[in-house]
């Protein structure tokens, strides 16, 4: 590692000018090792100074912040007050002492463990229909992707504020069955469920990844399944399924990240608080507030770990149990 | 007939009936029969598409609306079209919402050209150099994508307020010159590993150094994923609402989301139809950059799973 720091920054000049004058590292004019060995140490060297940027970026951006937030994580760091090292204090506080991060913890997971499955079945039923040579399906697949892009947005979330209050858009539909529905996001027993509903909206994007994992089945499964005499539900269960297994272990993966990481929806459509009754106080939205409202960044750099270990145990889990269900075929 | 299986697996019960030696009018009956179905999953289709785009067109037709009539009338087609709204929320906030568009702009800009400068620079090197640990680095590398932003942030705001950066937009940019959205280093490494390494063989025996492949072979070649690159950076950081909220405190520096916050804690739950009118204009560039770049965006999603 320090051999890789160090070498970029004193070596460059030099390499430039090696580069730009065209040696041609290709033409080996002997058979002598030692010119080979030149030329992999001079390759090693430029490969060096095409990452130099990205190098610069882990050490800095990432890698220093990563190590001073654990470290924090044993303090109560705080940005103006004084501030000192308390062990595991942060950490036992968190399960023991503080309802709200329990609050915080508990309605992230419901959001992540309702809202990831249903998402991911409209995915799949949508690609499905789509892939049965649909005609248009470029223009469904974009009607139903622009929602993946416009959902992480402010406005999107705004949006949402107004479709579920009182006398939002909603209550308007229900309206026209006779309903007279409430403020569905000021009432704390459906605020989450508004947010879920959000989620489930943005399925085009693993809807894109569920077709492109379509197309790679070959059409002669099905036309050897149905001169076998598979139905279309046979065919489904024995080929389609199996076989696309691995995408949507994929897909499972990325979405339960992103689900636990959720922060602008909830953010804005609870008006910064989690309100109302916290019931949509997020994890991310309290790591928020105790670093950046309250300034208690130990406090905050504690959660963060623990969202790090969350999300490091749920892949792993995802992982050891998709060797139970995920189906490769070319093992 | 194999063609005709590829473009159309529909008609492979339609074949089967060949194949069980029915008569013609047998044969018209069951295409009929598809035809007809065929028209069913169209209009579910249609339906469920209007659905899911609903909200969005009502916000879009509210924001022409009168104030008064926002929630009583839930329809699409606004009976008096009016752009009070749009004026009234251009100029409800500290300054014009053309000053945080600006804000917006820089930033995305920024951001887009830092990832595809520094993203393809570190692509060449993982797909095209031999250098000592390049297994580990990658690991490293693809480790900071599953890394959440969360953990950083901390230490990040100290580094950043110990230069002075806070409420200016190096802490927005600058990292981006600097390849941490890995995603795009994973991206483009997928994408050179699949052009022919003749070129490059080729241009080394010619005594062209690796610059100078970089640039005018690989470069020239990446153009998609430099597409797919530019055309997400630009949607995430457009959309970008934790780390402007933090960097960016002085209302002066503030960008389009978080002045659209601002807007919405200000207001309470009045004037929606200027801020709708306002939202509307929040989303408009991110909608251009969809209708223009859908092929790549296709293309990257279904490749590297991008949100």
């Amino acid at each position: 590692m320090t051999d890789i720091q160090e070498r970029p920054p004193q070596a460059d000049p030099a390499a430039a000018q090696a580069s730009a004058a065209g040696t041609p590292p290709g033409v080996v004019t002997g058979h002598h090792t030692a010119q080979i060995k030149k030329r992999r140490r001079k390759e090693a060297l430029i490969a060096h100074l095409f990452l130099a940027p990205w190098f610069v970026g882990l050490i800095a951006i990432t890698s220093i912040p990563l190590l001073a937030s654990l470290y924090l994580s044993f303090t109560d760091y705080h940005l103006i007050r004084d501030w000192g090292w308390v062990g595991f204090d942060n950490y036992r506080v968190m399960f023991t002492e503080d309802p709200r991060f329990i609050k915080a913890l508990t309605n992230t997971s419901i959001y992540v463990l309702v809202s990831v499955p249903l998402q991911l079945t409209f995915a799949l039923a949508l690609a499905l229909v789509l892939d049965r040579g649909v005609r248009g399906l470029s223009i469904y697949r974009s009607v139903y992707y622009l929602p993946s892009l416009l959902g992480s947005s402010v406005a999107i979330a705004i949006l949402w504020r107004k479709v579920f209050g009182a006398d939002g858009l909603f209550n308007g539909f229900l309206g026209l069955f006779g309903y007279e529905g409430t403020s569905w996001v000021g009432d704390p027993s459906t605020a989450l469920g508004t947010l879920v509903v959000l989620n489930v909206w943005t399925f085009g994007s693993p809807m894109v990844i569920f077709l492109a994992g379509l197309r790679q089945i070959p059409p002669s499964y099905y036309e050897a399944a149905s001169i076998d005499g598979a139905g279309t539900m046979r065919q489904f269960f024995s080929i389609t399924l199996p076989l696309l297994t691995p995408i949507i272990f994929f897909n499972l993966v990325l979405q339960l990240i992103g689900a636990f990481q959720s922060f602008t929806q909830a953010y804005v459509v609870s008006g910064g608080n989690g309100s109302p009754a916290d019931s949509t106080l997020f994890y991310t939205m309290y790591v928020y507030q105790k670093g950046f409202n309250s300034f208690e960044m130990g406090y905050a750099s504690a959660m963060a770990w623990v969202l790090v270990l969350i999300i490091a145990v749920l892949t792993a889990v995802n992982f050891l149990m998709s060797k139970y269900w995920v189906f490769y075929s070319d093992k | 007939m194999t063609s005709n299986h590829d473009t159309d697996r529909g008609g492979l019960k339609v074949k089967d009936a060949d194949r069980a030696g029915l008569n013609d009018t047998a044969m018209a009956r069951v295409m009929l029969w598809f035809r007809g179905r065929r028209v069913f999953t169209h209009i579910g289709l249609i339906l469920f598409g209007l659905v899911m785009l609903y909200p969005l067109l009502w916000m879009i037709s509210s924001s022409l609306k009168p104030e008064d009539v926002i929630f009583r009338e839930q329809g699409l087609i606004p009976t008096s079209i009016t752009f009070d709204n749009f004026i009234a929320g251009w100029n409800a906030l500290r300054h014009p919402f053309s000053h945080y568009l600006f804000n917006s702009a820089i930033i995305t800009a920024g951001a887009v050209v830092g990832n595809l400068l520094a993203c393809s620079l570190a692509a060449y090197a993982f797909a095209r150099l031999e250098f000592p640990f390049k297994k580990f680095w990658f690991a490293v590398m693809l480790g900071t994508i599953m890394l959440p932003l969360h953990v950083v942030l901390v230490p990040q705001y100290i580094l950043f307020s110990e230069l002075g950066w806070i409420n200016t937009f190096y802490p927005l940019i600058v990292p981006k010159f600097l390849a941490t959205d890995a995603f795009f280093i994973f991206l483009m490494v997928q994408f050179i590993r699949t052009l022919p390494r003749d070129l490059d063989e080729a241009a080394l025996i010619d005594g062209a150094g690796h610059w100078r492949i970089f640039s005018r072979i690989i470069i020239p070649l990446s153009t998609p994923a430099l597409a797919t690159t530019a055309i997400f950076t630009f949607i995430w950081t457009w959309n970008d609402f934790l780390s402007q909220l933090i960097f960016l405190t002085n209302p002066d520096m503030h960008t389009v989301p978080v002045a659209l916050r601002t807007f919405l804690d200000s207001s309470g739950d009045s004037s929606w139809g200027p801020m709708f009118a306002m939202s509307v204009i929040a989303l408009g560039p991110i909608f251009g950059f969809f209708l223009a770049g859908q092929k790549y965006l296709v293309r990257g999603i279904a490749t590297s799973g991008l949100k």
